[in-house]
Parts: C-alpha cells; structure tokens; sequence
C-alpha cells in the first residue's frame, strides 16, 4: 500500500484533495428538494449498490424458490400422472360396465318385444380344441337350457347349443361348417339350407339355380329345422352365384355382426312372420321398449290377436269358421266332430273372425274340439311346428 | 530510434526548483485575492482579471511539485470561495487544485521560464479553469449557468497577456541560493 501511495503520491495527492473538497461541497449546498448533495450523491451511490445487491440476492433466493419449486411440480406432475392413469382405467371400467348394462338393457327389451321365453346367457370362453367356432355360456341345465335349444341375439341367430352342463353349455355357432339350419329369403320366399363355413360367412345351401336370390335380401329362420322359430333373421346376403347344381348364396349373418358377449337362449320358441321390409337399424333393440298407455300384456295380446300369424294360427281358425258353419260346438258331448270335408262358406264368416280373432286364452286347444274323436289327416298343419319350439298363438 | 522512448519514457530531472520566501507564498496569493475581491468594486473592467488563478499557476510552475500544486491551488481556491457571498465552499477549490496539478505536472517536463510558455499555458490554464468550473456547477450544483467560448477566449488572451509581465515581477520574488 506504500509503496503504492509513494509511486502514486502526486496522484493520491490529488484525488485526495478533491475529495475533500467535493464532500465540503456536497456538505455545504442543498439540492431543490433541501437536501445536502451529500445526502443525495450517498443515496444516488448507494442505491445502486443496493439496487445490484438486492437484485443478485431476490435472483438467487427465487432461482432456488424456483427451483425447488420445480422440484415439487415434478413430485406433483408424477403423482398426477398416476391419477390420470387410474382415473382413465376406471374410466375404460365404467363404460364397458355402461356397455355391458346397455346390452343388458337391449337384451331385456328384446326379450320383452319377442314373446318368447329365454334366458339370457354371457360367453365366458371359447370351448378347447373347437378352432373358435364353439363357445361356452354361462347358462347350463340349471337355467333350464338344454342341447338343441337355439340362441339368438337381438340380431340374428347365433347358434345352438349343443351340450348343457349344469352351470355352464357349450353353444355351436353359425359359423361352424358342422352347424345347419332352415332359412327363407324375405322377398321371394325362397327356402335353403344354411351352413357355416368355418369363416365369418355362411351359405345358403339347396337353392336351385332357377331360384331368384337378390345380393343384400334378408335370409329368416323358417322353422322347419325344429331348432329356430320362424321369422328370425339369419343374415343379408353378400354374394350370389349360379352353381353346378344349385346357387351359391354367401350370408353375412347378422347374429355376430355386433361381437357376441351376451346371448339369448330360447326356452320356448315363438314363430314369426317374415316381415315385409328388411329389420330396420340395429338402435331398434337399443331403444327403451315403446310407450304404450295402459297395460303393456294388453297391447301385446292385442298385437297377438290382430290376426293369424303361424300356420296353426290359420288353421286354428279354419276348423273354428268350419265349426262355425255346421254349428257345431266344440268340446260338446255327442256331438262328434264336423265335416272337415266341406268347405266353409267364405260369405258366412262371422263378424267377429272377420275383425279380431279371440285371444289366445280364449281358443281351445288343439286336442279341445274332439279328444274322443279321430283327427282327420286334413287337420294336420301344412307345416307342423317344430316340437321342440312350442309356438303360442 | 533508442533515444526517443528514452525521452519519453523518463522525465527529465529538476533542473532548478525556485524557493520563495514564506512571506510571499502567503502574502502574494492573500494579495490576488483581495486584490480580486476588492478592486472591482472601483475598476469593473478589471474583474475580468483572475489573479489567484495566475499566481497558482505561477507557483505551481515555480515549484514544480504537483502536491504542493494540489495544496496551494486548494487553499487559493477555498480562501476564494468563502470570500464570494452565497457561494458553496469547494467550487474553485477543485477546479484550482487541478490547476495547480496539472501546472506543476507540466513544469516537470518543460522549463517554465519562456515568456511564450508562460503565456500559452497561462492562457491554456484560463480556459481550463473557467471551462471546468462551468462543468462542475452544472454537474454538482445542477446551475443553468451557460458557457461562452469565445469572451472565455477572449479573457483567457488577456489574462495570459497580464500572466507574463506578472510572472516577470514574482521572479523577482524568488531566493537566490
């Protein structure tokens, strides 16, 4: 320091001297506001310092606010994170629970809509060694199914079942090469076979080639396969092709078109007419059941009865009207039975078979007109139900 | 080539360093500066002249020891300062002790005893004085004193042409070893 003093000594000497003099001056005279300028040249030197000082300090104290800060933003972005993928999971959960209860629900309207008795049935698996093509169910002898009984979703048929274990039954669908079943086209009313192909489409066997099948008809159950009522849909074709000795028509059966998760399987068989026009969208059996004012067993009897809708049905009525004619009263004793021969007169008809045909409850039963008396061979049914479907009227 | 730097690089040694008596190193500035306080109030025009500034200079030249210029310009400077009413102590302290600084500075490379010299410096020195007073009153006292470069001009000419005739006279104030 002395030695610096003494190399420097005119120079110290100097900025010495006017030190002094500036603090005397800073001192002695007031700025506009009266303050000494040494107040305000201390203020005006120290106050960057401090400006600097306080800077650096509140940059560093926040850099590690910040930074720990950060640090918890991750623990935080972490812990959401997992909340996310919980909440997503339990999410995915509660609309496949929502789905399973929509088809649950369809299931449920379907059943009420069809008038037959079924149990609805949930695939649990795939049957060992059956390439897929068979399937277990969740329903055994226990519910009442039984081998042979058809199952059916909202859309279509699905298969059969083909063995019945107490808890559980083991259902061939359509698609198995070894599954058949009786089928008719909507529009021409063309009869054929239906048979799996081990894919996901089916054919429609024994059509002969004369035979008018149109690319997207309709194929309905026909009934006469003692296994499907009448009336339910099979599929739509896809493919028609003139064979050697009879067409191939490829089905898109409409049963497995949807996924197969829940089924139903027919207890008691109900027969169906073939409707005019195509099944409309599959939100029919998605929809809630249809209002109807007053009892819903009432407007179903009523639908019931607006009249003949199975082949027995028609000739329920024709031994009724017959009856009828010749004023015979069925179930009465000595009387014997009516000449089934003649036929009655169309003109005589009363007017209450014109209009609504009674309920069901109210027919007799078939064995009803004459237990003692020999069924004649007309009174057989052109096409007899199948008996293990007991059709009601 | 190797004598320039030389020149430069060292400065040359005293030649002669000139010693007043203490009579008239106190006497000869309280002199310039009643001098200046008190006969302007009867010769306005010589209020133009700036005596202390001069003697400063000279001694300082004379001296040729920039402390002692630091100090001398200093007290000149504030014994100024009190004497002018209202005027904050230090104003001409400073700009005097830069003088006296920067004149013995200059006179330890020059020999100070050329009238030319003198004449330039003394009119160097005016300029510098008025100029750098001018700076600081804006500066430090915040004043809107404005700046007249060419009547500074002017008063720095005759000011140097009174510093050699002056600084003649104080030679004759010097001791003789």
């Amino acid at each position: 320091m002395d030695l610096i003093l003494n190399r420097y000594r005119n120079l110290t000497a100097l900025v010495a001297a006017i030190l002094v003099q500036l603090v005397l001056l800073a001192y002695q005279v007031k700025s506009n506001q009266e303050v000494r300028l040494i107040r305000v040249w201390a203020v005006s030197a120290v106050t960057p310092l401090a400006r600097l000082l306080e800077g650096g300090r509140s940059g560093t104290v926040n850099f590690f606010k910040d930074y720990f800060v950060l640090l918890d933003v991750r623990e935080q972005n972490k812990r959401l994170q997992t909340d996310l993928n919980r909440v997503q999971l339990e999410n995915q959960y509660l609309r496949s629970q929502l789905d399973t209860a929509e088809r649950g629900r369809a299931l449920s309207v379907f059943q009420e809509q069809s008038g037959m008795k079924t149990v609805a049935a949930r695939i649990i698996g795939n049957s060992p060694g059956s390439n897929g093509r068979v399937v277990l169910i969740d329903r055994g002898t226990g519910s009442g199914v039984q081998p042979g009984m058809a199952v059916i979703t909202p859309d279509g048929i699905v298969g059969k079942i083909v063995s019945a274990y107490p808890i559980a039954s083991t259902l061939l669908l359509v698609t198995d090469p070894t599954f058949a079943a009786g089928v008719l086209s909507q529009k021409n009313r063309v009869h054929g076979t239906l048979k799996g192909t081990g894919n996901s489409s089916v054919l429609v066997d024994y059509v002969q080639n004369e035979q008018n099948v149109e690319v997207g008809e309709w194929f309905y159950t026909a009934g006469d396969d003692f296994i499907f009522p009448k009336g339910l849909p099979a599929g739509t074709v896809t493919a028609v092709r003139p064979g050697r000795t009879v067409k191939e028509i490829v089905l898109s059966p409409s049963g497995l078109q949807n996924g197969l998760e829940d089924v139903l399987v027919i207890l008691e068989g109900n027969h169906k007419p073939i409707p005019d026009l195509p099944p409309s969208g599959q939100s029919v059996h998605l929809q809630p059941p249809p209002t109807v004012e007053g009892d819903p067993a009432d407007a179903l009897s009523t639908a019931r009865n607006s009249g003949p809708q199975t082949d027995l049905d028609r000739e329920v009525e024709h031994t009724r009207r017959i009856g009828e004619d010749q004023k015979h009263v069925f179930g009465e004793r000595g009387r014997g039975a009516p000449d089934f021969n003649k036929v009655p007169d169309p003109g005589a008809r009363p007017a209450a078979a014109q209009s609504v045909t009674p309920p069901a409850a109210a027919q007799p039963p078939l064995s009803a007109p004459a237990p003692n008396a020999p069924t004649p061979a007309t009174s057989a049914p052109a096409n007899p139900p199948p008996s293990t479907a007991q059709p009601r009227p | 080539m190797s004598d320039i730097p030389a020149a430069f690089s060292e400065p040359p040694r005293r030649k002669s360093v000139s010693k007043f008596k203490w009579v008239s190193i106190v006497g000869i500035p309280l002199a310039a500066i009643l001098f200046q306080v008190y006969v302007p109030r009867f010769f306005t025009y010589l209020a133009y002249l700036e005596l202390p500034l001069l003697v400063t200079i000279y001694f300082s030249l004379m001296w040729r020891s920039p402390p002692f210029g630091v100090l001398f310009g200093m007290c000149i400077g504030l014994a100024q300062d009190s004497l002018v009413p209202n005027h904050p102590l230090g104003m001409f302290g400073i700009v005097k002790t830069l003088v006296g600084y920067f004149a013995a500075s200059v006179s330890q490379r020059f020999e100070a005893n050329s009238a030319v010299l003198r004449l330039v410096l003394a009119f160097f020195f005016f300029f510098f004085h008025q100029f750098f007073y001018w700076v600081l009153s804006r500066a430090l006292l915040g004043e809107a004193v404005s700046f007249e470069p060419v009547q500074t001009l002017v008063l720095a000419v005759l000011n140097a042409a009174v510093a050699v005739p002056l600084f003649h006279i104080l030679d004759r104030l010097k001791v003789t070893e």
